[in-house]
């Protein structure tokens, strides 16, 4: 217990956060000029101060993550010290958890308050009779309070063959980890390979939902609450799995080139446990958005 | 207080081994770009939130300003909502939390008996994220159409349907300012899982890192709900959703919802780490061990989760169903009794105790005392049918400036006073101190403790005007308002002569009676403390 405690690896200066720090500012400041100029037609350097900062960002985490990579091959790195990142890595996840939550709530909030309240339900009869006389509550909300209209899109078809694809894609990312764990080379390469795979159809099949809802159902972002919280948790989860894909092409990388020990391979754990949440998001997403 | 005295110290860790490696301390301007040490981003992140803390007061002195006489006369309506609103959000993001996330990194290494925090470079990212957030804050001041002027809450509509374009730099501030604090709260909570020195068990653990866990846990939890909530408003405002429109099937009510429960959570935080720092102070300066100090452990995780369950009474006259209303008036005050208990253990400590009134003390008597009126007048407002009265009135802001300026405010400056001298080796100027301390006292509650008064009269918040039978009292406050602006100038002053290392030197305890690891190190305290650790018995 108490030699655990002797060497923590406490690193020399690194140039890598102030320049994340820098990328983050102009990713913010691009972004949000970005909105004000697509959004009102004006012309402006916001798009190309967020690309300038997006570049930057992936200048940064390509550095500092070399950097680590160097110092773990070097042997620099305690138990101790991977026990940091894989709790750093677990306080992560539950922030995400978090940021979904907010977006789930609101789409709890509008399919069991507000839409029912604006339908007269509870002792909101008047706010029906006054504001809304033509209103009925129902959910999905394919008719709005306001009178925009749109379709259902059904949970059958490629919603439920694109949860068939991620609940495969952790099943395959897990003999992966196993295969990396009993220092199965191969079933670790080609399970993981097929986790990608899978995961790049997962984003086009998603895609072709999105052209499907658009151009045939009239779904849209701005459809009232039913097509902002679909678009918004749907889109949210699949820039997730985007990250998630990159990060396991780049661990992908890494394992071809013979990184990673079955005792010593944090940065594995932490791309598969990222993944395993991603998944997990889905299949509520699954439930709450497209079945229930 | 820690019960952890008896500290052995491996021969080669505190004092030759340190020695050495303070001769390489990093010179110039890359040491604080570049540093992953925990006391200089420390550093870095107090100076930050005092620097802050007067551009806040600054856009205050605006404010009461235009309010000393009744009528428009300085600034006009749009520009005064612009400064209510960001004296706010810099008082809480940008003052208040990273005051409190430079006292953690300075101390819970020092107080746990590690070598850094468990992520130096992830930390470095976390400070320096800051200072362009706020950039990106002011700057939307200088916008076309005004920078943000619906208030810290920004509550929809005023900030979708209402507000101007700078609307989308203020959502990325907070995105950015929200990646900070989670990545400060991570490596918080990582820190005091993970490197606690050997026999650190955790009922030994001092209570500042104990408020402190708790306090990071909160902010992993309520801070991505934050940035859901700026995110519908981006998408609300420019993209054409409506969660915040009743047209699209949406509710304004619902943006408060999500709000608050943000922003309940969110005023434990910026509390938590006080009772923390008054945990410390009192016993000290009673010499006497914290009464308590289970009670005090068991009282912190309480109100942390209670946190959770009590948003809406922000929302009593918003439209909920009467069960609603009647859960949240009794869950608030509920609340009460772990505060209650915070507060009976520290008047127990200091009971039959050797007191003595050194700076730190003084400001944390004042704390106790302050934040307790700060408390009950909390009190007052969870209750539900008189608050339908109080909601939205001056009364309100006398409440929250209570717990937030003589709570957490004033305990920051206590830390600062208690733990100064093991940063720097020298005793601060305590006649400066004590000046300090006295016209902050006197101003603070000339500029808050009228508020109440007008505030019961009906007067309402955030409006640049009032009716003439408020004229007497918001002259009295604004006077107070820059007596206390005024005062902070001795502070500044203080702080410049202790960076540049005036006076007298100080023993490694520093305080007679102090305990805990922090007073085991010499001082100024290191570079490098704790490489390998301390065993705690």
């Amino acid at each position: 217990m108490q030699q655990e405690y002797e060497k923590y690896y406490v690193p020399a200066q690194s140039p890598w956060p102030i320049v994340g720090a820098v990328a983050l500012f102009l990713i913010a400041v691009g972004a949000g000029n970005f909105v004000i100029e697509s959004t009102q037609g004006e012309e402006g350097y916001g798009g190309i101060v967020l690309t300038v900062g997006i570049i930057t960002l992936l200048v940064m985490l390509f550095g500092w993550f070399k950097n680590q990579i160097d110092e773990s091959m070097s042997g620099l790195y305690s138990d101790q010290l991977g026990r940091s990142y894989r709790q750093g890595m677990s306080w992560f996840i539950f922030s995400e958890v978090m940021f979904f939550a907010a977006f789930f709530g609101a789409l709890f909030y509008a399919r069991f308050i507000s839409v029912p309240w604006l339908g007269g339900a509870s002792n909101n009869a008047m706010t029906n009779e006054v504001l809304w006389p033509a209103f009925e509550a129902m959910w999905p909300l394919v008719t709005t309070p306001g009178g925009t209209t749109t379709q259902q899109m059904s949970a059958a078809g490629l919603p439920t063959i694109n949860t068939i694809i991620l609940l495969i894609s952790s099943v395959t990312l897990h003999f992966a980890h196993v295969g990396l764990e009993q220092n199965k080379r191969k079933q670790l390469t080609t399970m993981l390979g097929a986790t990608i795979l899978l995961g790049v159809i997962f984003l086009f099949l998603q895609v072709e939902e999105y052209i499907h809802a658009y151009q045939e159902l009239g779904l849209m972002l701005d459809s009232g609450i039913y097509g902002n919280t679909f678009f918004m948790l749907t889109g949210f989860h699949g820039m997730h799995v985007t990250l998630g894909t990159i990060i396991l092409v780049v661990l992908f990388l890494r394992v071809i080139k013979g990184h990673f020990t079955p005792d010593n391979h944090f940065a594995f754990q932490a791309g598969s446990w990222y993944w395993h949440f991603v998944d997990v998001v889905w299949v509520m997403l699954f439930l709450f958005v497209y079945v229930l | 207080m820690s019960k952890a005295t008896d500290v052995m110290t491996p021969d080669d860790a505190a004092h030759g081994h340190d020695e050495h490696h303070d001769h390489h301390i990093p010179k110039g301007i890359t040491r604080w770009l570049f540093t992953t040490n925990h006391k200089d981003i420390g550093t870095l992140y107090l100076w930050f939130a005092f620097i802050m803390f007067l551009v806040g007061g600054a856009m205050a002195m605006v404010i009461r300003a235009e309010l000393f006489q009744p009528g428009l006369q300085i600034v006009d309506p749009n520009f005064f909502n612009q400064m209510t609103t960001v004296h706010g959000l810099i008082m809480v993001f940008g003052a208040v939390m990273p005051a409190f996330t430079g006292l953690a990194n300075w101390l819970v290494p020092m107080m746990i008996g590690a070598p850094d925090m468990a992520l130096p470079r992830m930390n470095n990212w976390s400070f320096w994220i800051l200072p362009f957030a706020f950039l990106i804050l002011l700057s939307s001041l200088f916008v076309e159409g005004g920078g943000p002027a619906f208030g810290w809450t920004f509550y929809a509509p005023l900030s979708t349907t209402y507000s101007g374009d700078s609307t989308a730099l203020f959502v990325f501030s907070v995105h950015i300012m929200g990646i900070s604090s989670i990545m400060g709260a991570i490596n918080v909570i990582v820190t005091i899982f993970n490197m606690r020195a050997p026999g650190m068990t955790w009922m030994k653990m001092p209570l500042f890192v104990w408020t402190w866990l708790i306090t990071a846990f909160l902010l992993i939890a309520v801070m991505p709900v934050l940035a859901g909530a700026v995110t519908m408003v981006l998408t609300d405002k420019f993209f054409g959703t409506s969660f915040f429109d009743a047209a699209g099937g949406g509710d304004p009510v619902m943006f408060q919802h999500i709000f608050w429960f943000f922003g309940h959570p969110e005023v434990y935080i910026m509390i938590l780490p006080a009772f923390g720092i008054i945990s410390h102070i009192v016993p000290t300066f009673a010499r006497k061990r914290l009464f308590g100090y289970a009670s005090m452990v068991y009282a912190t995780a309480s109100i942390a989760l209670l946190s959770f369950i009590v948003w809406a009474h922000h929302m009593f006259t918003t439209g909920m169903p009467l069960f609603a209303e009647m859960f949240f008036m009794f869950a608030t005050m509920l609340i009460s009794v772990p505060t209650g208990v915070k507060v009976f253990n520290w008047v127990a400590t200091m009971w039959r105790g050797s007191l003595s009134f050194e700076v730190p003390m003084l400001f944390a008597i004042a704390f106790i005392v302050l934040f307790t009126i700060g408390g009950l007048s909390g009190l007052m407002l969870a209750i539900t049918p008189v608050d339908f009265q109080y909601h939205d009135t001056y009364f309100v802001v006398a409440h929250f400036h209570y717990v937030l300026v003589t709570g957490a405010i004033f305990s920051i400056m206590a830390a600062v006073y208690y733990w100064l001298p093991k940063w720097t080796g020298k005793m601060f100027d305590v006649t400066l101190a004590k000046w300090h301390f006295w016209c902050s006292l006197i101003s603070v509650n000339l500029l808050f403790f009228p508020m109440h008064f007008v505030g019961l009269a009906g007067m309402p918040r955030r409006i640049p005007d009032y009716s003439l039978q408020f004229a007497d009292f918001n002259q009295w406050i604004s006077i107070g308002g820059f007596a206390f602006g005024l005062s902070q100038f001795i502070f500044l002053a203080l702080l410049i002569k202790a960076c540049k290392k005036e006076g007298e030197p100080v023993s490694d305890q520093v305080w007679e009676g102090a305990e805990g690891l922090e007073w085991e190190i010499p001082s100024p305290a290191p570079y490098h403390t704790f490489e390998t650790p301390p065993v705690v018995k």
